[in-house]
């Protein structure tokens, strides 16, 4: 009987690690930013049918980089646990944090107990009554959790990106502004050399604070060429 | 809802887009269901009108629910948005419809998350038909659910209206439609008024003027409320999307409809 090498659980964690890290860093970055009447998400997708960010509940939005049928399915089973919980008790009962919560466990259960673990980043947000009421979770490949304030990125150069929406980000920004800085920072760190985001490269989508059920909404590209070029 | 190691298994599952099922296979228990039948003694919501305008659908209901000979609630809401662009009525077993409501509400906009579109109106229709399938059991003892289901209609650029009897049979209405118990006191007020090329405000008249026809022959259809102010809930839909009009904009309609019949009895519409 052959025995099997000896590998120690940190060499075998750190292995995962970098094997989602990789994974990751392939894709392209989305950026969520926090401004005075919500959440806007901006992602890099020249697709226009398979979505990076996507509605849950009425006041809760998703957003994923890595590999598409993996954060797909993990966006499917938010949907059906948000819509669950809202139908089974109330619509307010369902909330940001316990989305987070269950992907967390979700995430974590994968990576430790599967060979290959989840090639995916997500974002949780959630828009509150008033901007100290809103919420934004990043959600690691290993199911760890962090509560953002203000603005995040994800993805493959997140951590420039971050650096430079830190420089440029401030409370209370109107829509228009939050959006072009969150463009900025992905045609200029998003890649190895600045580039040009048109309309057509970026898929954008805010929760707006003042709608009245439905917070999610999609910004078609008209709409988007009109701020970019604003 | 969630085991300590992430969430079950039939979160993660490739599945259809529809609520229902996925409730169904999770927590059939959460159905809309009734454990006896006790269809005399639970309360019953009656008239429903729906009509076509020139702009797409006006839809109202009255307020009142019924238990055999007592009035169970005055304010019963029996009109309701169904998603952006579609609203439904119900009458029959009030409890039963409020929830079957409910959860086609999550059934429709569960697909539109899901799959990144909204259902057709004709595939909103069908789904509907399905579920009232599944409640034939109730229907037959005697909880039984009619809805009525009107939207604007994006790709062909119209309203229509959609009416079901228990069993799940679906039939398109051209013009208008009534289900309750007053239906037919309604239907023949709106065969008079009805116009097809009627503007919005004006279709909203003429399904006030049947309702107010329903209550006056129908003991459970109620009439409009002006010492309390309750006043039949209606929906709109058309290119716009769906919406519940205020109590401010039916009102003054309402008034000048009891004002008009002082004098004359068809209200001088015609």
């Amino acid at each position: 009987m052959s025995v099997p090498f000896y590998v120690s659980p940190e060499q075998l964690m750190r292995d995962k690690a970098d094997f989602a890290r990789k994974g990751i860093a392939r894709g392209r970055s989305v950026v969520v930013v926090q401004y005075e009447g919500g959440i806007a998400f901006v992602a890099e997708n020249p697709s226009r049918a398979l979505h990076k960010i996507s509605e849950l509940y009425d006041r809760i939005g998703f957003a994923a980089v890595g590999k598409y049928n993996e954060f797909e399915s993990l966006r499917v089973a938010g949907v059906r646990l948000a819509d669950l919980r809202g139908y089974s008790y109330d619509r307010t009962d369902v909330t940001g944090r316990s989305l987070a919560n269950a992907y967390a466990q979700t995430l974590g259960t994968i990576f430790t107990e599967t060979a290959k673990p989840y090639e995916v980043e997500l974002i949780v947000a959630e828009v509150g009554p008033a901007s100290s009421d809103d919420q934004i979770y990043r959600l690691m490949f290993d199911g760890s959790v962090s509560d953002e304030q203000g603005h995040v990125a994800m993805g493959g150069s997140a951590e420039a990106i971050n650096a430079a929406l830190a420089q440029g980000w401030r409370t209370d920004m109107p829509r228009e502004e939050a959006i072009r800085l969150a463009v900025d920072v992905l045609s200029a760190h998003g890649d190895e050399s600045p580039r040009a985001l048109g309309a057509s490269d970026l898929e954008v989508a805010v929760l707006e604070r003042q709608r009245p059920r439905r917070c999610f909404v999609r910004l078609d590209s008209d709409v988007l060429s009109d701020i970019l070029s604003g | 809802m969630t085991s300590p190691s992430g969430l079950p298994r039939a979160f993660g599952l490739t599945g259809s887009a529809s609520f229902a099922e996925f409730l169904a296979t999770l927590h059939p228990d959460r159905l809309p269901a009734a454990s006896t039948a006790q269809g005399a003694t639970a309360p019953h919501g009656t008239t429903i009108v729906a009509l076509r305008t020139a702009d797409g659908v006006v839809m109202a209901g009255d307020r009142r629910a019924t238990m055999g000979n007592v009035i169970a609630q005055h304010d019963i809401e029996k009109v309701f948005a169904a998603d952006e662009f579609s609203v439904i009525g119900i009458a029959g077993t009030a409890g039963l419809a409020v929830e079957l409501v409910r959860l086609f509400q999550v059934e429709l906009e569960h697909y539109e998350k899901i799959e990144g579109v909204p259902l057709s109106l004709d595939g909103k229709a069908n789904r509907l038909a399905s579920m009232l399938r599944g409640q034939l059991g109730l229907a037959m003892q005697g909880l039984a659910v009619v809805p009525l289901l009107a939207g604007y209609d994006t790709a062909r650029r119209t309203g229509r209206i959609f009416s079901y009897d228990v069993t799940g049979g679906r039939y398109e209405e051209h013009d208008f439609h009534a289900v309750g118990s007053g239906s037919a006191f309604a239907r023949g007020s709106m065969k008079k008024l009805y116009r097809a090329d009627a503007s919005t405000s004006d279709a909203v008249r003429v399904a006030l003027e049947a309702l107010y026809d329903a209550a006056d022959d129908d003991s459970a259809t109620g009439g409009p409320d002006l010492a309390r102010g309750i006043y039949p809930v209606v929906a709109v839909a058309d290119s716009q999307g769906a919406r519940i009009l205020t109590e401010d904009e039916v009102g003054p309609d309402v008034e000048r409809i009891v004002a008009d019949r002082r004098t004359r009895q068809d209200g001088g519409t015609s």
